[in-house]
């Protein structure tokens, strides 16, 4: 259930590590929390990220939470299937695929040690655990 | 604070469907089973399956039975024939909610349905004042299991269960008693869905049973938690305690009036104070449909041209309508149909226009 290739957040959100490009996106555990998911506000391609930094928001039919971002830099690309003004607009794709097609950002840092204190799959694995 | 030790008779049964379960007022309650839109088109198109077992069930019996549930709520119970039920307000003597209730008459008893969360402190404000009165009380919420059957489809998929009672003859806030798989049980044509639809009170030991054979018996109905319960109330623009109604507002505040008779016999112990409530009153209950994308929470402040004039009260995503839709408590210069308000969604004012409630008009059966 918890791709063994991607790095984790204690906000529930993943990275897919590329060089210096980072794909963000939420867990399987963060979507299945939220429930149906109608709406999701993430940042304009450009955007310089902190870490930490709240980069969007996603609506559920019973709830909000917000993005942290995973990682410092800049936004490179975002998903057009999460802007509602895009035709294919589908924000319940983070429901059905939340590790691949419910990808939210592409973040392009500038050094790779960015990513030294993302947790891996296990201990990502006994966060939620833990937190359940 | 509440800790969850009460748990309905269908409990295992929520968990062999693989419902994720909560706490609920102390009860082990399921929040959902497949998701909350799935469940709620169900209820909308077809029919849902509820556990509403954590509600509080109060008898009331004895001589005086019927003037003293009279005093105590806002709503008229002598206008009630046997086997019809009311939606009102418990009232305490500053004139504020304690409980939003249904109230059935019987010819022999008043039943009194309140809220889970509101159960112990309705049962001791109703103890209080039986003193010294012909009128017992009786809690029966731990012997009584309540399950629901509501939608479009209710009537046929409850039928071929019942024996000996036509349901068509059952009518809209009425009960009757009758057998279900061969055991009996108080049918009311009641609901809190928008939706035509039945609850079943039934003994604890019966409700299992109940729920597998309505389950069982028809291929579409799905079960349904409080998720959908709350976006299918707020649809239909009903009022949940805790959300619209509190111990800091009187009916007048939430646009009840149409359930407060100050006027009926014998009068409400409230009346003095309900009488100010209603002169003083200076805010409603309205609707609110977003015009863009953002969906309203509990609490974001409402304004009018920038200046504050109320609070989103519930707020969610309509499954139904696919907007932001909300209850909101504002200033009475804001209520008109069409008004153009603000939300403040997290810091940001988004369009919102009040709208006419129900915000969907379900297939209740309204009285004629």
């Amino acid at each position: 259930m918890i791709p063994e290739d991607l790095k984790y957040t204690e906000d529930h959100e993943w990275v897919r590590i590329d060089g210096k490009k980072a794909t963000v996106g939420i867990t399987h555990h963060a979507q299945d929390q939220l429930g149906d998911i109608v709406f999701v506000e993430v940042p304009e391609v450009g955007r310089e990220l902190e870490r930490g930094d709240t980069f969007g928001v996603v609506e559920s039919v019973k709830t909000v939470s917000d993005l942290f971002s995973p990682v410092t830099g800049t936004v490179i690309e975002r998903n057009e299937a999460l802007d509602e003004s895009s035709d294919n607009f589908e924000p319940e794709t983070i429901n059905s695929s939340p590790y691949k097609d419910g990808w939210m950002i592409v973040v392009e840092v500038a050094d790779e040690s960015a990513f030294d204190d993302l947790m891996d799959h296990s201990a990502y694995a006994a966060f939620v655990e833990n937190e359940g | 604070m509440t800790t969850t030790n009460l748990k309905t008779p269908l409990t295992e049964k929520h968990e062999a469907l693989g419902a994720r379960m909560t706490d609920f007022a102390g009860w082990w309650m399921p929040l959902q089973y497949k998701g909350v839109r799935e469940e709620h088109e169900a209820v909308r198109t077809h029919g849902g399956l509820f556990d509403l077992s954590h509600m509080a069930e109060i008898v009331v019996t004895g001589e005086q039975r019927e003037d003293f549930v009279q005093t105590m709520v806002t709503n008229d119970l002598k206008k009630l024939n046997f086997g019809q039920a009311m939606y009102s307000c418990l009232c305490n003597l500053e004139g504020r909610i304690i409980d939003d209730l249904l109230v059935y008459r019987f010819e022999n008893e008043v039943w009194i349905v309140a809220n889970a969360s509101n159960r112990s402190a309705v049962v001791s404000w109703l103890e209080k004042h039986a003193e010294g009165m012909d009128v017992a009380l009786d809690d029966r919420t731990e012997e009584i299991a309540l399950v629901a059957v509501q939608g479009p489809a209710a009537e046929a998929i409850l039928q071929p269960h019942v024996d000996g009672l036509d349901l068509s003859t059952v009518d809209f806030y009425t009960a009757q008693w009758g057998t279900v798989g061969g055991q009996r049980m108080l049918i009311s044509r009641t609901g809190y869905t928008g939706e035509d639809g039945f609850e079943l009170y039934v003994e604890n030991s019966h409700a299992g049973a109940t729920w597998d054979l309505l389950l069982q018996g028809d291929e579409a109905l799905v079960p349904v938690g409080l998720a959908a319960r709350d976006t299918l109330r707020l649809e239909s623009g009903f009022a949940l305690y805790g959300n619209e109604l509190s111990l800091e507002r009187s009916p007048y505040d939430v646009t009840l009036a149409w359930i407060t008779k100050l006027d009926k016999e014998p009068a409400p112990l409230a009346k003095p104070a309900l009488e100010k409530a209603k002169e003083s009153a200076t805010t409603c209950l309205v609707g609110l449909t977003m015009e863009g994308r953002g969906v309203p929470r509990a609490g974001y402040p409402v304004h009018q041209n920038g200046t504050p004039v109320g609070f989103v009260s519930s707020g969610t995503f309509s499954p139904s309508l696919k907007k932001g839709v909300a209850l909101a408590i504002v200033e009475r210069s804001a209520r008109a149909a069409g008004t153009e308000l603000e939300i403040i969604v997290r810091g940001k004012p988004q369009a919102a226009l009040v709208t006419k409630l129900p915000f969907v008009r379900g297939s209740v059966k309204r009285h004629s």
